[in-house]
Formats: structure tokens, C-alpha cells, sequence
């Protein structure tokens, strides 16, 4: 293929003196599901808010289409096109569906004032093609279920022309028909060409939905793979044992041989 | 869309009447409470309490606190609390009353009484205000000191810079211009008033007809025709009562005559003139209607609702919630300057003890009006209303005759108690 969508090369980031990124490099190319695995604590959510500028790395270069940027704050993410949805959802819970939909993009009339009605009108058209279920327009989102409040949070990624998509764990707090719901979602927006980075600790799922994984642990890159090329057990070796398999490309983190690092 | 923090059903295919209003139970219930006050006290005092008089001492007497609560609405909303406000209003109130005494007034500048004083004066109490409020933000936002301690530092630090500024003397009188902004000497009259009345309901019902066509035009669900009409007949009643009651309380005879002594006529048998809205009441008003549009309609208010609900979620979307946190106590400190010139005002001189215990008034405002120390929920005519709510309570007790002590164990209970009734009342709306 091209060149890739993101490229994150030698990413490092450490909280007084844990390293908990550690010269990581992956990529992402167009209409490409990346899974990212690993145990909590392997550093996949800490190298993901890098990108989104929730963090800021200590070193490492970040290139969108080739182009070298600098995301200093999650203004400048969004500016690249990139949107997350958090496994917190990241949600103002005092407040509706619209004014999180829109929040820190709020649309405004003529004179600079928020336009609430134009706000919710939009939030209705996305919301009728996402989750057509959805009525409470007026309620602040800590009224709305699981499910309700994922598919707010999705919308606000979708509804920006998001060219990638960093989506946290977006099945962890949702019953089976919602989960298809988004599992269907993430085939559509591949179609459109996104690049997505899917962070999960479900294999199934990650096997139906990512084309390629990348697995880490204490930190550190065991290796990526193609999903044609590894097996669940395969993948379970990586994340548990740091152990990569053939047919996966290693990483600095990857066990060499049979000794066991650390 | 209204409600960014009000709670209350917004079901416009509800049956019931009060559904179909659409109205802000919350505040329903605190009018309800306000008027069964007004009431009791009304009994006891053998109908002292409701005269034009008295609701026009107490309109007066509330307007500084409340202009201050309504920046304390932004504050606790975004989940930070201001000690520092009665302590800020008596700096403000010492620089505005030296600059316009013995600065302005100084024979080799404007000299005594020139007409451009009061607006200097008050100007640069905003000024410092606004700089005194800007720093303390910068100090929790950017230097991450909680806003508790540094507010604290500034309670005691601002009350005694104000003694500095004055050598610990009272200063004035003030200028007479200046003290319009106070209250009794500073009225409409009663046609300006009814002008402006007539203006804010042609206003109000603008609005109301506004909103009503642009969510049509969305193709939203609209409140039935009959509501809407009950609606803007409270509103009309509301504002237009508001103003006859103030135009009711007459100026004194004897106080008439001398007016018309001064101005070398004599005055005619039976003459009656009411005061009308005091200028401290517009500018109550105006910094009411100011605080509601940026809290519901422009971005800066979003995003304190936002911070307030969920500051990690704010940060993520983007919001440099530390500027905010900056802007949020400057705002705060503009406000203290406008209380500290109706206080002074009010006062005719600025003394030491201007505004003491403020601090506490302005958060029980707040808090009774509804705004949740958790933060993400409050508006700013509940503070209003809660500023309202305290000061008929202390000075209802007053005119009954209840002994000073046991008014503030009054005071104090109720705060406690309306905030239970807020807690029980979320609990069981489930907001």
C-alpha cells in the first residue's frame, strides 16, 4: 500500500520513571481496522492518548500521510481529523446529547451566540441514522443507558468527518445488539476509507473487526500481525507471554528465544 | 433548547397541566416557598411586610448580594468556591470611593461634582476587580492552588488591603452622582418606569415567540398554543406588578416639599410621586440577563457547564478549562466591583467593614437558589431568587421582632434544610 494514514514511530512516554510507552512504532493505513491488545497496564490506552493529545510524548515523531505533525492538546488532534471515543466515554453528564455531540465545536448564529435548536436538529439527523431508538434529546446524558450514551460518544467521532478513529474499548459497557450495532458501524466507516485503532480485550471481537493487530505488554511492542496469519492461541501467547508467533512481525518487546525477560 | 442545568419534565404530549407548562419545577417550588414566606411574615407584622415600602427596601437591599451570586454561580458550578468576594467588594468600594473623592474631586483634575466622576470611578473599580479576580484564577487554574485556599488567602488579604488603601478611615461622602447607583436616591420615576416595564415585557415576549417559531422550524414538538398564552400572561402580570409596587411607594411629603423648595417652587396640594425602579434594580437586572445569555448561549457558558459536569471530558473536547478557570473568577471580581458600587452607594460613604461576611451570603444565595457544590448544575435566576429568599428571611425577622440571634440560627438552619429538600428533591426526579 501507500503511505500510511498514521505512522507512530518510536513513541515514548514514561510517569516519573515507569515507562509506559517504550519506543513503541505502529502504523495505520486507510480503511485498515488496527487492533491494539494487552493486558491493562500494557500501555495501549497511555500510546492511543498520545495520538489524541491527551498526553504528550517524551520522544518519537508522529506522521499523518507522511507529514510530520505535533499534537500538543486534544485541539490539534481533532485538527488533523483524528477523534477518539474514550472508554469513559468522555462525556459531560449535566449536560444533553447535542451539547456533548458538539462540545468545544459548539455551532453558533450570526452574532457568535450557541444555536441550541440547530445543534439538536443535527443531533437528530445523526442520531436517526446511528440509533434510530434514541428520543431523549432534552435529558442530560447521565439519564441514558449504556447504549445510549456509547452511541452519543460515537456520534460526536462520526459527525466531524473523522479520517481516523481511535475507539477505546467501545463494546465493554454495551449489551449484545448494541455491540453489533457497532460492529456494523466499523464496517461501514472502513468503506469510507478511516483508518481506525481499536483498542479491546475481546478476541472474538477483535478477530471479526481488525485486520491487523498489534500486541503490547509492560510497555513495549511484542508484534503485529495480520489476522489471516495467527491463531486466537497465537494472539493469547503474545498477550500473556510476550511471545511472537510466526507469521507475526516482532517488536522490541517480543521474548527472544525462550529466556524470559525482566 | 433551555435546560442545560434545569431539571424537570420536558414530555410536551404530558396530560398534566403543569407538564404542559413546561416550566422549571425546581423554581416553582422556590417561588412557592418565597410567597408562603412573604405571607407568614406579612401575618406578623399586621401586613407590614407586603407594602410597596417594604418590597421596595427589601428589592434594594438584595441587590448586591445578589449581583455577586450570579458570578458564584459560575464559580461552584465549575466546582470551585470564592471566599474572597465581601473582602474583594470592600477594596473595589475603598479604590472607587479615593479615586472619585480625593482624586476626581481634586480641584487641579475634574473637580467636586463633575458630572464624569461616577463613571471614572466605577470604571476603574471594575478594572481592579476584574485584575483582583484574573489573578486569584491564575493562581488556581495555572498554578493548580485550590480555589478554597486561595480565596481563603484573599479574604483576609483583600479586606486588609482596603484598610490600607482608606488608613482604616471612612471615606466620603461620595460623589452624588455616584450614589444614584444605590437604591432610595436613585429611582426612575414613575412613567421612565412603566416605560421600561412595558419594554421588558414587549421583550420578553419576543423571546418567547422567537423560540416558539425557531423550534417550529426545526420541526420540533412546541408547547400547545394555550400554554404559551398562560406563559406570557405570568410574565406580563409578573413584570408590570413588579413596577406598579415599586411605583406605589410614594416619596414622603415632607421630603416632596423640600424637593420642590430646592427648586424654588412650591409644591401643589395632594401631589403624589412614587420612586419607581431604582438604577441599582436595572443594573441587577441587566447583569441578570447578561449572566443568563452567556451561560445558555455562548460558548464560554457551555463550556463552564461542561467543566463543571465532567472536567476530563472538557479537557479532552478541547477546552483549555485553565484560561476558563481564569476568566470565571475575573468574571467574579467585575461583579464584586458592581456590588461594591451599589453598596457604597447605597451607604453614601465606603468603610472598612463594607461587605463583611458577604462571602457566605453570596454562597448561601447560590446553594438555596440551587446550584449544586458538586458542580455541572445552576442558574443564575435561582441565585437571584436565593439572594432574594435570605434577605426577606433576615429582615422579615428583623421587623417581627425575633431576637438577633436567633435570626442567624434561623439563617443558617434554612440554608442546611434547603439544601436537603434540593437532595431529596434530585433523588426523587432522578436528575
Amino acid at each position: 500500500m501507500a503511505t500510511p494514514l498514521v505512522e507512530m514511530k518510536d513513541m515514548c512516554i514514561s510517569f516519573g520513571g515507569v515507562h509506559a510507552v517504550d519506543h513503541v512504532s505502529v502504523d495505520l493505513y486507510p480503511g485498515e481496522v488496527v487492533g491494539l491488545l494487552g493486558h491493562n497496564g500494557a500501555g495501549k490506552s497511555t500510546l492511543i492518548k498520545i495520538l489524541s493529545g491527551a498526553y504528550k510524548a517524551d520522544s518519537g515523531e508522529i506522521r499523518i500521510n507522511g507529514e510530520e505533525v505535533h499534537i500538543h492538546s486534544p485541539r490539534d488532534a481533532r485538527a488533523q481529523n483524528i477523534e477518539t471515543i474514550y472508554q469513559t466515554l468522555a462525556l459531560a453528564d449535566n449536560l444533553d446529547a447535542a451539547s456533548n455531540l458538539f462540545l468545544g465545536r459548539e455551532l453558533t448564529s450570526p452574532l457568535g451566540f450557541v444555536d441550541d435548536d440547530k445543534m439538536e436538529a443535527e443531533t437528530r439527523k445523526i442520531m436517526g441514522r446511528l440509533n434510530p431508538n434514541f428520543k431523549k434529546f432534552h435529558a442530560p446524558v447521565k439519564a441514558l443507558s449504556g447504549g445510549q450514551r456509547q452511541s452519543v460518544a460515537i456520534a460526536r467521532a462520526v459527525y466531524f468527518n473523522a479520517k481516523i478513529l481511535i475507539m477505546d474499548e467501545p463494546t465493554a459497557a454495551l449489551g449484545v445488539h448494541e455491540t453489533q450495532m457497532v460492529a456494523e458501524l466499523i464496517q461501514e466507516l472502513k468503506k469510507q476509507g478511516l483508518g481506525i485503532f481499536l483498542i479491546s480485550h475481546d478476541i472474538h471481537d477483535v478477530f471479526q473487526l481488525c485486520d491487523r493487530i498489534a500486541v503490547m505488554k509492560n510497555g513495549q511492542l511484542v508484534g503485529t500481525a495480520k489476522t489471516t496469519d495467527v491463531t486466537d492461541d497465537d494472539v493469547l501467547g503474545m498477550i500473556i507471554l510476550g511471545k511472537c508467533p510466526e507469521g507475526a512481525t516482532p517488536g522490541p518487546g517480543a521474548l527472544v528465544d525462550d529466556t524470559v525477560l525482566g | 433548547m433551555s435546560d442545560t442545568a434545569l431539571p424537570g419534565s420536558k414530555n410536551p404530549a404530558a396530560r398534566n397541566f403543569f407538564a404542559a407548562l413546561q416550566l422549571d419545577t425546581r423554581l416553582l417550588g422556590m417561588i412557592g416557598a418565597f410567597i408562603v414566606l412573604c405571607l407568614v411574615f406579612n401575618v406578623f407584622t399586621d401586613g407590614r411586610f407586603l407594602t410597596p415600602r417594604n418590597i421596595f427596601n427589601l428589592t434594594i437591599q438584595t441587590v448586591s448580594v445578589a449581583i455577586m451570586a450570579t458570578g458564584m454561580v459560575f464559580v461552584i458550578v465549575t466546582r470551585h468556591i470564592d471566599l474572597s468576594v465581601g473582602s474583594l467588594l470592600a477594596t473595589v468600594a475603598a479604590v472607587m470611593a479615593v479615586v472619585q473623592t480625593d482624586i476626581l474631586a481634586h480641584p487641579d483634575i475634574l473637580g467636586l461634582g463633575h458630572p464624569a466622576i461616577w463613571v471614572i470611578a466605577l470604571i476603574a473599580g471594575i478594572f481592579v476587580g476584574v485584575a483582583i479576580g484574573a489573578f486569584q484564577g491564575w493562581m488556581i487554574g495555572y498554578l493548580g492552588i485550590p480555589a478554597f485556599i486561595v480565596t481563603l488567602g484573599g479574604l483576609l488579604v483583600w479586606r486588609n488591603v482596603a484598610w490600607f488603601i482608606t488608613s482604616g478611615q471612612t471615606i466620603g461622602p461620595l460623589n452624588e452622582t455616584f450614589t444614584m447607583l444605590g437604591g432610595i436616591g436613585g429611582t426612575m420615576g414613575e412613567s421612565a418606569s412603566w416605560i421600561f416595564g412595558i419594554l421588558a415585557v414587549g421583550m420578553a415576549l419576543w423571546l418567547q415567540i422567537g423560540s416558539r417559531r425557531r423550534k417550529a422550524s426545526h420541526g420540533f414538538p412546541v408547547k400547545p398554543a394555550w400554554a404559551e398564552v398562560t406563559i406570557g400572561a405570568i410574565t406580563t402580570i409578573a413584570i408590570l406588578g413588579f413596577v406598579g409596587i415599586l411605583n406605589a411607594y410614594h416619596i414622603p411629603k415632607a421630603r416632596l416639599r423640600r424637593m420642590f423648595e430646592a427648586a424654588g417652587e412650591t409644591m401643589p396640594e395632594g401631589l403624589t410621586v412614587g420612586y419607581g425602579i431604582p438604577y441599582s434594580v436595572v443594573l441587577l437586572i441587566l447583569v441578570a440577563v447578561a449572566m443568563t445569555v452567556t451561560a445558555r448561549r455562548t460558548r464560554l457558558g457551555r463550556y463552564i457547564f461542561a467543566t463543571g459536569g465532567n472536567p476530563d471530558a472538557a479537557e479532552l473536547s478541547g477546552i483549555n478549562t485553565r484560561f476558563l478557570t481564569v476568566k470565571i473568577f475575573a468574571i467574579m471580581g467585575g461583579l464584586c466591583a458592581l456590588a461594591a458600587a451599589v453598596a457604597s452607594a447605597r451607604l453614601g460613604f465606603s468603610t472598612n467593614d463594607i461587605g463583611t461576611l458577604d462571602e457566605l451570603r453570596v454562597i448561601a444565595a447560590a446553594v438555596i437558589g440551587g446550584t449544586a457544590l458538586a458542580g455541572g448544575v445552576g442558574t443564575i435566576y435561582g441565585a437571584i431568587l436565593g439572594a432574594l429568599i435570605m434577605q426577606s428571611l433576615q429582615s422579615g425577622m428583623a421587623m417581627v421582632g425575633v431576637d438577633a440571634p436567633l435570626q442567624n440560627i434561623v439563617v443558617g438552619t434554612v440554608l442546611v434544610l434547603a439544601v436537603l429538600v434540593d437532595i431529596i428533591y434530585r433523588k426523587r426526579t432522578g436528575e
